[in-house]
């Protein structure tokens, strides 16, 4: 069966030991975890972990089922399956020779970046958007010199007025 | 009201109607057990090993239709609990087991005896808790018992520390457990029952397939009474054995590996599968692509996971299985009866062919006792009345083949995660919930020996419970795969260097026969039945005798090997 991206918004009881209980959900039944985030949300009892995997219709099926399953789960919600907005954040330290400065410089202001970090021979970018933008903006910077990076996983919202 | 920790679980556990528990002492339960043994309405089985308590607590729960629970120290007490736990979790059992913990100060610090069994367990239990704050005790241990008995029932387990349970602590009676994460739904879509009633209307070939979901949700007599008005036979799984009569002319005989010939056939040539209460397991669908090839799927069941899972269903309905069949029932009454069974005569004329031509048989001769035949005179001495426990292996087989269970609750045995070494304690466990009943464990020579230690408790405790070994000095089922599979290179599988069962027996306290003659397999298994005590019952049985029909793995259940 052919496969896609699948972004799921899980809201869970904010206790020890629920994340370990959906992570080896996924590692115990062969499932695949593209990116994980996990934050509490305006409840304190309540935590959002938002997820996304590759995989086939049938898999993310088991998988819904599976999480609902978990005692401490408290909805699953498939955002693949309506409109959604997501973002993720990275910063990215790349090599800033002067030679290079204004090209990036060009490239972080079309991507709507920002600098904040700055030494004699780097800069360090932050970045927020969707999967797609960062592929595009790290596919341009490349040529220049990336050192490293760090990113979050996804995180998404419905757009839609409801939880 | 000021109590201690220990108090309080006593109390709760008394709470949940439970009047016996199974369990082994340490450091960490000390305050348990000393609580306990001063309680009346609540009987302690002293176990031998915390895995006999686990697989006891099983036994238990099934005979008597409620929770079981054991009760062991932290560390090893604890890990010796999780194949017990995983076998529960495997058959959905409700169970509760509380284990000791090292005091919350010293969680984390590798302290004597301490291990981490909630983050061993996370994968094979239902649910599991580590009590932190005394104050949440009570309600821990209600949600518990909750989440065990309900919806797809499972083991639960509730991690203990000593301060815990030192601790005095404010008792009140807490509310009634309302999780907002978890509400299972119990009531079936009423859509889909209009459809089922046409799925079976339009059916020529249907067959029912009912599994342990049937026995956990009480669903054997509406599972009949659907069969006996719409005239639609019924296989079961392993552990579905007893959801409907094994003497009723619509009977089957189990599916899968090592099913019958007629109901391997069935499911290869029905038209409709009423699956109910099963996840069809691999051992039941032998290749899945070529699995029911002309059938139509109604799958019920109180779990949607096990919906779609293995199987694409054209009807899935999540729901209870009693429940959903009521309402099933009740729209079929409306109907016309004659509507629902038009047509069923070749069907079953087909079946019964199949169950002449190829029934199950083995020759018993003069010289060597067949264990099939042990196991078919245990069943007429027994009129079928017993509690069968099984070990796992040709034991268990021989047993579900030539048992014929005609009530629920009757088959205990290890089905999922089969586990040598279950039937002895499981015994144990059924024994205790039911006095009256004869409880008889039938084994194999080398699973006995897995947990043969719990013949202590059984003869301290007064719980008689008759052990049946067909005796091949082999383990017997690898023996088998060696035998078709791998050129008969027993690789490991000898086990002729035996104890001697009969004074086994005897140095336990329990009385011990042996029989090598097939002429007096009745006289012995008389004999032994009517003993008064536990009794171990050794038949020497023909060595390598294989269990038939035998689906070889990763082929069609059609495709059978016969004798």
């Amino acid at each position: 069966m052919e496969t896609s991206r699948y972004l799921l918004s899980i809201l869970v009881d904010n206790e020890p030991g629920v994340l370990s209980r959906i992570a080896g959900l996924f590692s115990g039944r062969g499932f695949n975890i593209d990116s994980l985030s996990v934050a509490t949300t305006d409840d304190p009892d309540v935590s959002r972990i938002t997820m996304a995997t590759t995989c086939d219709a049938q898999v993310i099926e088991q998988i819904k089922k599976q999480l609902n399953k978990l005692i401490n789960v408290i909805t699953v919600n498939d955002l693949t399956e309506k409109k959604y907005v997501e973002r993720q954040l990275a910063l990215v330290k790349v090599h800033a020779k002067p030679e290079k400065r204004a090209e990036i410089l060009r490239i972080v202001d079309i991507f709507r970046c920002r600098v904040v970090d700055v030494g004699h021979s780097h800069y360090t970018i932050e970045i927020s958007g969707d999967n797609g933008k960062h592929e595009a903006f790290l596919s341009l910077l490349k040529p220049v010199g990336i050192i490293e990076i760090a990113s979050t996983g996804a995180i998404a919202l419905a757009r839609e007025t409801g939880k | 009201m000021k109590l201690t920790g220990a108090q309080i679980l006593v109390k709760m556990i008394k709470a949940q109607g439970v009047d016996t528990i199974f369990g082994y002492p340490g450091g960490a339960t000390i305050d348990i057990h000393d609580e306990v043994v001063r309680h009346d309405d609540l009987r302690h089985i002293l176990v031998r090993h915390e895995q006999g308590a686990v697989h006891a607590a099983d036994g238990y729960a099934r005979a008597h239709k409620t929770t079981g629970v054991a009760l062991v120290t932290s560390g090893p007490g604890a890990t010796n609990t999780v194949t017990g736990i995983a076998s529960a979790h495997a058959d959905s059992i409700p169970m509760v087991v509380f284990c000791g913990q090292v005091p919350t100060g010293l969680i984390g610090n590798d302290a004597f005896q301490e291990v981490d069994i909630v983050g061993i367990t996370r994968p094979c239990t239902k649910h599991n808790y580590l009590v932190k704050d005394p104050d949440k005790l009570a309600t821990t241990i209600q949600e518990a018992f909750y989440i065990a008995r309900s919806g797809r029932p499972g083991p639960v387990l509730v991690d203990l520390p000593k301060d815990i349970l030192q601790a005095q602590i404010d008792f009140q009676i807490p509310e009634e457990t309302r999780l907002r994460s978890y509400k299972p739904n119990y009531t079936p879509n009423k859509k889909q029952i209009a459809k089922v009633v046409q799925m079976v209307k339009d059916a020529k070939r249907p067959v029912i397939f009912a599994g342990g979901g049937v026995i956990a949700s009480r669903a054997s007599e509406e599972v009949t009474r659907l069969a006996q008005m719409a005239r639609i036979p019924v296989t079961t799984s392993l552990m579905g054995m007893g959801a409907f009569p094994g003497t009723d002319p619509l009977w089957l005989g189990m599916l899968g590996m090592h099913g019958t010939f007629r109901a391997n056939m069935s499911i290869g040539h029905c038209d409709l599968i009423i699956a109910v209460g099963v996840r069809f397991d691999d051992r039941v669908t032998g290749n899945i692509s070529k699995f029911a090839p002309h059938a139509k799927i109604i799958q019920i069941d109180i779990d949607p996971t096990s919906i779609h899972k293995n199987i694409p269903v054209q009807c899935p309905i999540v729901g209870d299985c009693k429940t959903t069949l009521e309402h099933i029932l009740a729209l079929m009454e409306k109907q016309h009866s004659a509507e629902l069974t038009v047509e069923r005569d070749q069907w079953l004329d087909q079946i019964d062919q199949w169950k002449q031509t190829t029934p199950l048989k083995y020759d018993q001769k003069a010289d060597v006792i067949k264990p099939q035949f042990v196991v078919e005179k245990l069943w007429e001495i027994t009129k079928g009345q017993a509690i069968i426990t099984t070990e796992v292996g040709q034991n268990q087989m021989w047993a579900a083949q030539y048992y014929h269970f005609d009530r629920p609750n009757h088959f205990i045995t290890s089905g999922g995660l089969g586990v040598m070494g279950f039937g002895l304690p499981a015994a144990i466990g059924a024994k205790a919930a039911c006095p009256d009943k004869l409880v008889v464990d039938v084994a194999g020579d080398g699973s006995i020996q897995m947990n043969i230690q719990e013949l202590m408790t059984a003869v301290e405790n007064c719980l008689d419970v008759k052990i049946v070994i067909l005796n091949n000095r082999f383990l017997g089922m690898v023996r088998q795969w060696q035998e078709f599979f791998y050129n008969r290179a027993y690789a490991c599988t000898n086990i002729e260097n035996a104890p001697d069962f009969v004074k086994l027996a005897e140095a336990y306290g329990a009385a011990g026969f042996r029989c090598t003659d097939p002429a007096c397999v009745e006289d012995t298994l008389r004999k032994g039945l009517d003993t008064p005590g536990t009794v171990i019952m050794d038949f020497v049985v023909e060595r390598e005798e294989s269990v038939y029909p035998m689906v070889p793995a990763g082929g069609a259940i059609t495709e059978m090997l016969l004798v």
